[in-house]
């Protein structure tokens, strides 16, 4: 069991990167793909991968050009990227996580405290910028490229990791400079919700298979664990979704 | 304009744990009540999909709409106090069950010292323990009158436990056995008492094991799922006031429970109330609702901000220390930890909110104070809350805080983390306090509370003080890599610290310097009865939710007996 498992995660991964800019495709699924069948692309794959179906939920909600979500997808891969652990942000499905978010109560604020009038706080008296979140990527992921190509003359996706790392810290040390929101704050955001869609429940369009909670061997949503909880041994359990309880 | 409702004898403004409480109680001896809840109904079929990290926890689904009101802060009066626009330090409940329903369950009693603080200080220490600006008081109340009362709400609740000798004395053992010991907590356990102290179980609203309450009410044990602070629970095992006491009231059938009625105003005289006017927040439709006694339990910071709003009592002055609205606003002291790091894994994504084991000797006065400069002391202990995976990134110091190294440490260390924390005691001061905005209002039109506070010297010589004991049991326990953390820096108001707000509304026995007398009945008006944490003078290292709970029941019998006879209570 715990082999199957293995190697069908090598596999899946080899896939992703044969694949190439996995947030553009169609990459995902897992075993439920395999055992429907469904060859969706099929001649992208190899004999060895499992058998994706179509993800009608991986389209975009909130971002109207495909230029800004790939410079949003880059980033978040370098935030959280693929290893020998599994997966990065990009096969976890973590941009149409956040795209999905932005287009929804978060991206506008819904629940929290929007009226004016508006200072510059202390450090000690939380986000007070007037933009939406929404507004705060938008003009974040703009300024990722427009960085990118102020110090590098090439477009943030085209660069080597490196370079993209050495953009996102400028970033996070607030080294450039956004309009009314810090470009730390921008950076918090995106840290912050890279590693919500790595690990929330998959319902949401991240954590793709679950493959985020099994790297930290998580097993997600259970109704008890009254019979492990006094286990001395580790226990690995198969994980299990929101979905399930439906 | 408001449409004007019959008289009833009672409204009760909140229905969480002390509305819930008071409601039952009064029902129960056949009075009617009106329960006004400024959110939704809530029952358990509404936690079906509740095991959500990210619905719940980051997204806050059982929280206050903060678009409709929030309060704004600053840490000193010199500064221009802001809105808190997103959450947030402390995370305020809303819906019927209010905070009580998306509680951890950590459910103590305070010390018998915590009641007497001030004479007990000046007895054993001399005036001069009680630095210029500390505004110690006396509750007005005393451990053993309050005790019947914290027997009945820990009956109600069920609360799980085992017996401590250094605190209060108990007139009946818990009403179930003490949580289950998983391996984590049996090494902090081995390693305290090797240290030579004496563990004991965090006492627990989570239930242990299955119960009846008095009531009749029965239910289920806990199932270690993991998921009780920020979420309510499906089993119903947390005692929560929708499966233990709101259902009672609702089968006397003298209950009337509105949801969505957020009030706004109680209206009245200057000396007695006559009702309160409400807005539902839904269809902005307005009411006023007539009763003989105003019952306010709508959180620390609503019973405060209805008092000031509705200019009833003495609003609290930082300059000259007059009055008493919005006076003793206190916290919870917690910036102190060790952070182990371990080469062996556990089974840390099991827990249960208050699943735990602490130490008692550094609480209260329980431990010598003469040569300490500070007064009132601190749980050192370790919960397994169960960790959820979006936040459950800790790494050691000096490691990057996102890309390769970040990913790969974040996961290998995922179910090997252990922390010792301390939970200490917070002492008022004259400098922090409560208070209306001038400049921001909420969506009905009132202006925001405004909170000024920050940490004293007393809390940050509590804080050093404590954070050297917690690395010496990190130590026993055999962690790979030990960090502490011994220093407070001003209170912030965007990261999770925790709920615990207590005063605004205190008790005690002098009308020039309390608010309400310890039945939680108004000096100033003799038919509104505040009751909530916003009655603590300072809040104890220990939870709030056991006393708050106690309080609520004696609320409830002052509140039956001034039905009868009138007058003030004391």
């Amino acid at each position: 069991m715990a082999n199957e498992e293995k190697d069908s995660k090598i596999s899946r991964r080899k896939f992703v990167k044969n694949s190439g800019y996995v947030a553009g495709g169609v990459v995902g699924g897992g075993l439920l793909g395999s055992l429907l069948g469904v060859n969706f692309k099929g001649s992208e794959q190899t004999s060895t991968a499992p058998v994706k179906e179509a993800k009608f939920n991986q389209a975009l909600m909130y971002f109207t050009r495909q230029a800004d979500f790939k410079t949003l997808g880059a980033a978040t891969e370098r935030i959280f990227p693929e290893d020998d652990n599994g997966p990065g942000a990009l096969a976890l499905g973590v941009p149409y996580f956040i795209d999905h978010q932005l287009a929804g109560s978060y991206g506008r604020n819904d629940q929290e405290y929007m009226q004016g009038p508006f200072h510059d706080g202390t450090a000690f008296q939380g986000l007070q910028s007037p933009l939406k979140r929404h507004e705060i990527f938008m003009q974040g992921i703009r300024a990722l490229e427009k960085e990118s190509q102020s110090d590098f003359n090439d477009s943030f996706t085209s660069l080597e990791g490196e370079q993209q790392d050495k953009i996102l810290q400028k970033f996070e040390d607030d080294k450039v400079k956004l309009k009314g929101v810090k470009a730390s704050e921008f950076f918090d955001l995106l840290r912050s919700a890279t590693l919500a869609g790595a690990y929330s429940d998959p319902l949401y369009g991240g954590n793709e298979d679950m493959a985020g909670w099994k790297m930290k061997e998580y097993p997600g949503s259970q109704m008890s664990y009254i019979n492990e909880i006094e286990e001395e041994d580790f226990v690995e359990m198969k994980p299990s979704a929101l979905h399930e309880h439906l | 304009m408001a449409n004007e409702l019959p008289k009833v004898p009672v409204v009760i403004v909140g229905m969480g744990w002390a509305g819930g409480i008071i409601a039952s109680e009064l029902t129960k001896a056949g009075i009617e009540v009106v329960g006004l809840e400024r959110g939704k109904e809530r029952k358990t079929s509404d936690y079906y999909m509740v095991h959500d990290e990210l619905r719940y926890a980051l997204r806050y689904e059982m929280m206050k709409d903060l678009s409709k009101e929030t309060l704004t802060f600053r840490n000193t009066e010199k500064m221009r106090a802001l809105p808190m626009r997103t959450y947030g330090t402390f995370l305020d409940g809303t819906g019927v069950g209010g905070a009580g329903s998306h509680w951890n369950g950590q459910n103590y009693r305070f010390l018998p010292y915590d009641f007497e603080i001030a004479s007990k200080t000046v007895e054993k220490y001399g005036k001069n323990k009680i630095p210029d600006g500390m505004a110690l008081q006396d509750w007005g109340i005393t451990y053993d009158e309050l005790e019947p009362y914290y027997d009945k709400y820990e009956k109600m609740a069920g609360i799980s436990g085992e017996e401590v000798p250094i605190y209060g004395k108990r007139s009946a053992p818990y009403p179930t056995k003490p949580m289950l010991k998983t391996p984590v907590l049996e090494m902090f356990e081995k390693a305290t008492k090797k240290l030579g102290y004496n563990p004991y179980m965090v006492p627990s609203a989570n239930l242990s094991e299955n119960y009846t309450n008095p009531d009749g009410i029965a239910r289920g044990a806990c199932q270690y799922c993991a998921f009780c602070e920020r979420f309510g629970c499906e089993y119903g095992a947390k005692a929560d006031p929708i499966v233990t006491v709101l259902p009672v009231a609702e089968k006397t059938g003298k209950l009337d429970l509105r949801t969505h009625a957020n009030v706004i105003e109680i209206l009245h005289d200057g000396n007695k109330a006559s009702g309160v006017r409400y807005v539902n927040p839904v269809t902005r439709e307005e009411f006023i609702q007539p009763a003989d006694v105003v019952v306010l339990s709508s959180y620390v910071f609503n019973n405060v901000k209805l008092l000031l709003a509705s200019n009833l009592g003495k609003a609290y002055d930082s300059k000259t220390g007059q009055g008493v609205i919005g006076k003793n606003y206190a916290y919870q002291i917690t910036g102190e930890s060790s952070l182990g790091f371990f080469k062996d894994k556990f089974n840390l994504y099991a827990g249960a909110g208050a699943l735990g084991m602490e130490i008692p000797e550094y609480t209260g006065d329980n431990f010598d104070h003469t040569d300490l400069d500070f007064i009132h002391g601190a749980g050192i202990r370790m919960f397994q809350y169960g960790n959820r995976p979006i936040s459950n990134n800790f790494v050691p110091d000096g490691t990057a805080t996102w890309g390769k190294e970040f990913k790969q440490t974040s996961i290998k260390y995922a179910n090997s983390w252990l922390k010792v924390a301390v939970q200490g005691a917070s002492m008022p001061w004259r400098t922090n306090y409560l208070d209306l905005d001038p400049t921001y209002k909420d969506t009905y039109g009132v202006p925001l509370l405004r909170m000024t506070y920050d940490y004293t010297e007393q809390d940050h010589n509590l804080t050093k003080y404590m954070a050297k004991q917690t690395a010496p049991i990190m130590e026993e326990m055999g962690a790979e890599i030990i960090e502490t953390t011994g220093s407070l820096e001003p209170l912030d108001v965007a990261p999770y610290i925790n709920t615990h707000n207590t005063g605004g509304v205190i008790m005690g026995e002098d009308p020039a310097t309390s608010a309400v007398n310890s039945y939680l009945q108004m000096w100033d008006a003799e038919n509104v009865f505040v009751a909530g944490a916003s009655a603590f003078p300072h809040n104890s290292s220990f939870n709030p939710t056991g006393t708050l709970g106690a309080l609520s029941y004696r609320s409830a019998e002052g509140i039956e007996k001034y039905l009868k006879n009138g007058g003030s209570l004391v």
